[in-house]
């Protein structure tokens, strides 16, 4: 019986890990996995790249805004990439956003304020779906939290105790910069863009958004697809989470002090247990 | 004079004073279920859920081999002019081959067979189907024009769907359901 | 909440008179205080305590958090992002909560498997181990209700998913649906009866727990050696010992908790969940929470008719079957023996159950198709045969190894101690 027991646990145990590790090997349904890049704000310390994040809402202004919105961000919120409140004033006051209804009962145009959020390029979302083809441009606000390839077995173990949680920005820059001519054989429907990095298919309705020089930056970075595409997804990532620095420099302060009462703990335990064998 | 009562109703055969406790207790069980149903009941649809169950749609711009999807009762209507391929192909599939046989057409008698016409919006509409588009395994939304038999796909998983919206493959079990409509004109169709 | 007399002695005159009105201060003294406890417990006999502390956490985070909710379809989604940007301290409350259910769910897990190794369920603790596989099923409703108000893609299409369970009952299963949803689809009248029971269905689960407690208290708490408490001298008082080691033990998950909360927020949740719900598409892959995923791969494994059965009712009752079987756990092991460190056989196919029980969760995250289809359809297999004939039969032809007179016996032979004066020791009288 024992033996019977045991080689069936094996056989079982065979069966298992052995399909595992084949299918673990031959997983192709997912899309490329995004290019891991260096962020300032990966780590327990890491903090927002402020030149940076003011560099990424350029792009976004100059390039994604014609389609993207980003309706969770007020412009009062622009404050904390570094820019005065003057400043911020000036930006929104580029703006125009629709109040009322007046005392005539209209509606009116006037210039954004602080308050304001960041005006979206289309009314609704049937607009913007008929100004791009039937695909509406997704809105950006959040977008660095919900779009992450998903990390197979064993590297979502690791990623645990490396506290990888990158990887929203690392799809976005992969997806920015990863356009590229079809390989042999791959059919793409007429009106998209091959990118191996997208998730959800082989091509997107997004043409390739970004080129070199298309933006122009005054602190000397250089401008080309790589940086744009790198500032663009550090600021996507603050826009979803801009709590992220207040986060990390609390948690740190309760991390200690719950070592330090463990620490007590731990040892008032032992202090009451010596007087027991157990 | 208590001990005595006591003793005449645990030996004594039942008696008017036992109907009466009974009847007051049965009164009791009946109130409480009637206050209880109002609690029940409030979970139904509502009524301006239920004023929504009817909507018309214009198909007069839908071309042959387009779909259109609409919103009915919260979920995805699919209404599509199909190719005459289309047709042809669910046409030249046995009965038996498939693995759901009834018709699914809340049109029709319950026990209809799944032929392509009984799919459809019926003889001389072959060309116009409608259907709900939620898988019957767990209520995806199928992606059209996808699939090992060139209908829909479900991508949640894995139900293939044949141009007449019958289950080939996969884990669900019947066809795509077929709702309540008809052409109230030759350009506009009632659903509900 | 203790079966025996009790040791309580009021001193000052005030004592006496509560005493005498509302024994409260005799009830926590008799429960937490004098209440006698092996002392051969280990850090695995921590979980209870762990798990209220998170229950009290959930609850008053979930409290806070309903402040700034709005349980409506258009509001929902924008509310929760109002409470992560712009609420005070809102991102905090709202992490704790959402990594909260995750930990509570690993507590609770920890804690059943514990149960399971050292056979807490078996006489006389039947009832005990039934009120806390009633606690799990209240938890897995809550955790599923509250996954649904934030009203994102995933919250939307799980709830579609697994209200769809009901349809696939004949007959009454449409009707119960569209009761369940209040319209024909999960829509406006869902999410808020799901944020009413969402609020409702935690003080259930602490009524539970006081019931579960107070059986707890009235046979007393095993131990990994499974010899029922024979002597005093086989417990210690709950305070000091339980309550330093217990807090020590609740202080260290909660590390762990906090590295989540503040360093990896989002690893537990899924990513489509920052997308708001829409009806009209759906997701390339509807997964659940991971604590739901075992279950998930036992749902999708029934891919076959079974007689009248077809396969989606087959693997909605196969769902159902695998967490109410857990009900009958204290009749289906037949062994005399307690707990695992004496049985070599059952050790072995109840660690094969565990990683069995990780298995199908991987499967769960996995599409259903190919290979991992089959995989999962073993690993249905094994879970049920775990259950049935694996733990009846191995209750009659395993050998097990000799099991110590008393607790005291087993902690002083591991300490080299060897002076076996506890076995002849008068029993202790509590009840």
């Amino acid at each position: 019986m024992k033996k019977l027991v045991s080689t069936l646990l094996s056989l079982a145990m065979a069966a298992g890990l052995g399909t595992g590790v084949a299918m673990a090997a031959g997983d192709s349904e997912y899309a490329k996995a995004p290019r891991e890049q260096d962020w300032s704000f990966s780590g327990p310390f890491g903090l927002y790249d402020k030149g940076q994040l003011q560099r990424g809402l350029k792009v976004y202004i100059e390039v994604c805004a014609a389609c993207h919105g980003l309706d969770r961000i007020a412009f009062r919120n622009f404050t904390e990439l570094g820019y005065s409140e003057d400043q911020v004033k000036t930006l929104a006051s580029e703006y125009e956003v629709t109040d009322g209804p007046n005392e005539e009962g209209e509606m009116f145009e006037r210039a954004a304020i602080l308050a304001d959020y960041f005006p979206n390029p289309f009314p609704n979302v049937e607009a913007a779906a008929y100004a791009n083809n039937g695909a509406a441009p997704p809105d950006l606000s959040l977008m660095a939290k919900a779009r992450a390839a998903t990390r197979g077995f064993p590297q979502f173990v690791f990623d645990i105790f490396t506290m990888y949680t990158e990887g929203g920005p690392d799809y976005l820059y992969s997806l920015l910069t990863g356009y590229q001519d079809p390989p042999q054989g791959v059919e793409i429907t007429e009106g998209t863009y091959y990118n191996p990095y997208f998730i959800n298919g082989v091509s997107l309705a997004m043409a390739p958004p970004l080129s070199d020089e298309i933006v122009t930056y005054d602190d000397g970075a250089p401008e080309t697809v790589d940086q744009y595409a790198k500032d663009v997804s550090a600021f996507l990532m603050w826009a979803a989470e801009p709590k992220l620095e207040e986060r990390k420099s609390l948690g740190f302060k309760v991390m200690i002090f719950i070592l330090i009462f463990s620490c007590l703990l731990y040892l008032s335990k032992k202090a009451v247990w010596s007087r027991v064998e157990h | 004079m208590v001990t005595t009562v006591s003793e005449h109703d645990t030996t004594a055969e039942p008696t008017r004073r036992d109907f009466l406790y009974l009847t007051t207790g049965m009164t009791g069980v009946i109130g409480a279920g009637a206050l209880a149903w109002p609690f029940i009941d409030q979970m139904r649809p509502d009524a301006t859920t239920l004023a929504l169950s009817t909507i018309e749609v214009d198909v007069s711009a839908i071309e042959e081999g387009m779909s259109i999807t609409v919103k009915w009762r919260g979920k995805p209507v699919f209404i599509r002019y199909r190719t005459q391929k289309e047709i042809e192909e669910a046409n030249a599939v046995p009965l038996e081959d498939l693995k759901d046989q009834a018709a699914r057409n809340a049109n029709l008698a319950p026990d209809t067979p799944a032929l392509d016409v009984d799919r459809s919006a019926g003889e001389g509409r072959e060309n116009w189907i409608v259907m709900i588009g939620s898988c019957t395994h767990l209520g995806c939304v199928p992606l059209g024009q996808a699939g090992d038999f060139g209908g829909w796909f479900c991508p949640c998983h894995g139900s293939h769907y044949d141009t007449a919206g019958r289950i080939r493959s996969g884990p669900a079990p019947e066809n795509l359901p077929i709702p309540p409509f008809e052409f109230i004109s030759d350009t506009r169709i009632k659903i509900g | 909440m203790s079966g025996g007399h009790s040791t309580y002695e009021p001193k000052t005159g005030f004592e006496k008179w509560v005493d005498s009105r509302l024994p409260l201060p005799r009830l926590v003294y008799d429960s937490f205080v004098a209440y006698p406890t092996p002392r051969n417990l280990n850090y695995a006999y921590t979980f209870g305590a762990i798990l209220s502390v998170m229950l009290v956490a959930q609850i008053l985070t979930g409290i806070v958090l309903a402040m700034h909710y709005a349980s409506s379809t258009a509001g929902a989604f924008s509310s929760v992002e109002n409470i992560m940007r712009d609420v005070n301290s809102g991102w905090l409350l709202r992490y704790m909560h959402q990594n909260g259910a995750s930990f509570f769910f690993i507590a609770v897990y920890i804690h059943m498997f514990r149960g399971m190794y050292y056979g807490s369920y078996k006489a006389p603790r039947e009832i005990l181990w039934i009120l806390g596989v009633t606690i799990y099923l209240l938890m897995m409703a809550t955790g599923f209700m509250g996954y649904v108000l934030p009203w994102g893609q995933m919250s939307f299409w799980g709830a579609t998913v697994i209200t769809g369970f009901f349809s696939a009952f004949p007959l009454v299963g449409e009707p119960i649906q569209q009761w369940l949803l209040g319209g024909f689809a999960v829509d406006n009248p869902t999410l808020n009866r799901f944020f009413s029971l969402h609020y409702l269905l935690p003080f259930m689960i602490a009524g539970v727990v006081v019931l579960h407690v107070w059986a707890l208290h009235v046979t007393g708490q095993t131990n990994p050696t499974g010899v029922e408490v024979k002597s005093k001298t086989d417990t210690v008082p709950f305070t000091p010992f339980a309550t330093i080691k217990d807090a020590f033990a609740t202080m260290v998950f909660l590390l762990v908790f906090a590295y989540f909360i503040f360093y990896m927020p989002n690893y537990l949740g899924h990513p489509d969940n920052y997308v708001e719900a829409n009806p009209l598409v759906t997701p390339a892959h509807i997964v659940p929470e991971w604590y739901y995923l075992p279950f998930y791969a036992i749902l999708r494994a029934i891919t076959f008719n079974i007689g009248p059965i077809d396969s989606k009712l087959g693997g909605v009752l196969a769902m159902f079957a695998s967490i109410l079987i857990l009900f009958l756990l204290p009749w289906l092991d037949t062994s005399k023996v307690r707990s695992a460190v004496y049985r070599p056989w059952y050790k072995m196919f109840f660690w094969l159950f565990v990683a069995n029980c990780v298995f199908l969760g991987w499967l769960g995250s996995k599409p259903a198709e190919g290979t991992y289809v089959v995989m999962a359809q073993i690993g249905t297999a094994y879970y049920f045969l775990f259950f049935f004939p694996i733990l009846p039969l191995l209750g009659l032809v395993e050998k097990t190894r000799p099991v110590p007179n008393s607790i005291t016996d087993s902690v002083l032979e591991k300490s080299g101690g060897g002076k076996p004066e506890a076995a002849t020791a008068a029993p202790e009288d509590r009840g």
